[in-house]
């Protein structure tokens, strides 16, 4: 894997009032990896990862994703990653190519650019059949897959996935999983939070937050070694058992 | 029988939700049903609650029927559904006593059964429910569903986007509860929860695939899994859906789960098939199934 880096973060600190919800955390990401961003709820995952696209101001520290400075650069930052999170997905009320038009639109294609992405991305999916079905109908597995084709339409450097398979059925999350594999294998960075355990077996590194701060940052295999444990799951429930 | 479901079906717009559903609670079970969004769960937890009238089938909870009895059954049974649906302007505390009252109880009279999961809120009882953690609204909705002392505890997904850790404790809390002799019916799409379930019930689109204890479930499942790592996992991925008698390839944590369809499988032909596709760090060896791989055969074949 090559060495440069795509996100460098330093002293990254975030503070509503008298709580800091990020607390000086600092890391950096490999180009083409796919880095896992764990903790509990309410550790401070979202709030780092909102600094980090742009839509949310550090009260202090630093960070460059794909080069640009969130502070000073927010709307480049903004032009270079892809993101989706399970929550916010597509508008069920429009097709499957209308949506595909839509958010090509958004990320700045062209005409013909929206055209040729979305037969390849229809076609790549599988959706021919239903390219004209609302996305409202789809089932939940399929709209994350969707989702996920469609953040990266403007071929970002990084994409943002926000436990995007909460609640999927067991087989759909690993054809997602196999999706998030081939898009690595291509160069884009994946970065991407989850509450599934296993999943964080399939990231080359992870990090570990418990209450604002960076508690544990390895590969998923030294991470077992350094707490001397069989899973990741133990690795988690002994991070943040302990801090409580 | 605590809960008995003869054959419901639910459509919504000739969509079937749920399809012809059997299956029965005993008395003081923990009962989970298992399956991701989309299978039908929340409509058979409203049929449950006598909020949503299935169109066939009949069903009764504590002895009472869903829909001629509905009244007996609401002040019988408690329900956390899977959106939460407490008063975000109210307090912690306003909350509680809202629904003690409703219920015609005090949080005195049935404090010994909440307290164990109040204490843990106490300190920010004044606090509006909306500004709380995930983690604390949880909790707070399983105090409200308990104030009442239910016989039958309705838990519709009270654990999904939940971390490991608060999934943990969320399942000690339920097991404390079952002693107390309460019925519970959970449902959630975690398959690693299922092993703490006395029973379940695997659901995939309206439709139950089988019913038994998860290690019923476990034991009978008879096909072998192995599993197997190289230094590139997606790339083993792929060597192994070309593998030609694969009946099944799964990532599965740092393994991937692999079935064969073949019964005289030698996996010394898959390690040499592997080698010649230039992998490196190999390993082969028998894995223990667990709910999630039986889940997904089940689907697989259903498919």
């Amino acid at each position: 894997m090559s060495q440069e880096k795509i996100i460098t973060v330093k002293n990254l600190t975030k503070t509503f009032g008298s709580f800091t919800a990020v607390n000086s955390i600092s890391f950096e990401v490999n180009k083409g990896e796919i880095f896992g961003f764990l903790g509990a709820n309410g550790a401070g995952k979202t709030t780092a990862m909102k600094m980090l696209i742009g839509i949310s101001k550090p009260t202090s520290g630093e960070a460059l994703v794909a080069g640009f400075d969130i502070k000073m650069q927010s709307e480049m930052v903004k032009k270079s990653i892809g993101y989706m999170s399970q929550k916010f997905s597509m508008y069920d009320d429009l097709t499957i190519k209308e949506n595909i038009t839509f958010f090509g639109g958004i990320y700045g294609l062209s005409r013909i650019q929206i055209k040729q992405k979305t037969v390849e991305l229809i076609r790549e999916l599988g959706l021919e059949e239903v390219a004209d079905k609302l996305v409202g109908a789809l089932p939940l597995g399929w709209k994350q897959k969707l989702s996920f084709s469609v953040a990266l339409l403007h071929e970002p450097k990084i994409v943002f996935l926000d436990e995007p398979t909460g609640g999927v059925d067991p087989i759909t999350r690993r054809q997602f999983w196999e999706m998030i594999y081939a898009e690595a294998n291509k160069g884009t960075t994946i970065f991407v939070t989850t509450h599934y355990m296993d999943e964080a077996e399939y990231c080359d590194r992870v990090s570990i937050m418990v209450e604002g701060k960076i508690e544990a940052l390895d590969s998923p295999k030294n991470l077992k070694k350094q707490f001397d444990v069989a899973s990741m799951n133990d690795v988690f429930l002994k991070l943040a058992r302990n801090i409580e | 029988m605590s809960i008995i479901v003869q054959n419901i079906s639910k459509s919504y717009n000739n969509i079937k939700a749920v399809e012809d559903i059997s299956f029965t609670v005993e008395e003081g079970e923990l009962f989970g049903l298992i399956g991701p969004d989309g299978a039908g769960k929340s409509t058979i937890f409203r049929i449950l609650t006598t909020l949503l009238l299935a169109n066939e089938g009949t069903v009764s909870v504590a002895g009472f029927d869903v829909v001629k009895e509905y009244k007996s059954i609401r002040n019988a049974v408690g329900y956390m559904p899977g959106k939460f649906s407490l008063y975000q302007d109210l307090s912690v505390e306003e909350n509680l006593t809202f629904f003690a009252t409703i219920f015609g109880t005090t949080i005195e009279e049935n404090y010994d059964l909440i307290k164990e999961i109040y204490v843990q809120i106490e300190p920010f009882k004044k606090r509006r429910a909306g500004a709380l953690s995930g983690g604390m609204k949880q909790k707070l909705a399983l105090c409200c569903a308990l104030i009442h002392k239910p016989k039958v505890l309705f838990l519709d997904e009270p654990t999904t986007g939940v971390d490991p850790v608060s999934r943990k404790e969320f399942w000690e809390m339920l097991k404390r509860l079952q002693q107390k002799g309460i019925t519970i019916l959970v449902s959630t799409p975690y398959m690693d929860e299922a092993a703490l379930c006395d029973r379940i019930a695997l659901i995939q689109k309206g439709k139950i695939l089988k019913i038994d204890s998860p290690k019923n479930i476990i034991s009978n499942y008879d096909k072998t899994i192995y599993d197997i790592r190289a230094k590139n996992m997606h790339q083993l991925i792929l060597d192994l859906k070309q593998y030609p008698s694969q009946y099944s390839v799964f990532a599965f944590g740092e393994y991937i789960h692999y079935i064969d369809k073949k019964a005289d499988f030698n996996s010394e032909e898959l390690l040499d098939y592997l080698q010649n596709k230039k992998h490196s760090e190999i390993e082969i060896h028998i894995s223990n199934p667990t709910i999630e791989d039986v889940f997904m055969d089940l689907t697989a074949i259903q498919q």
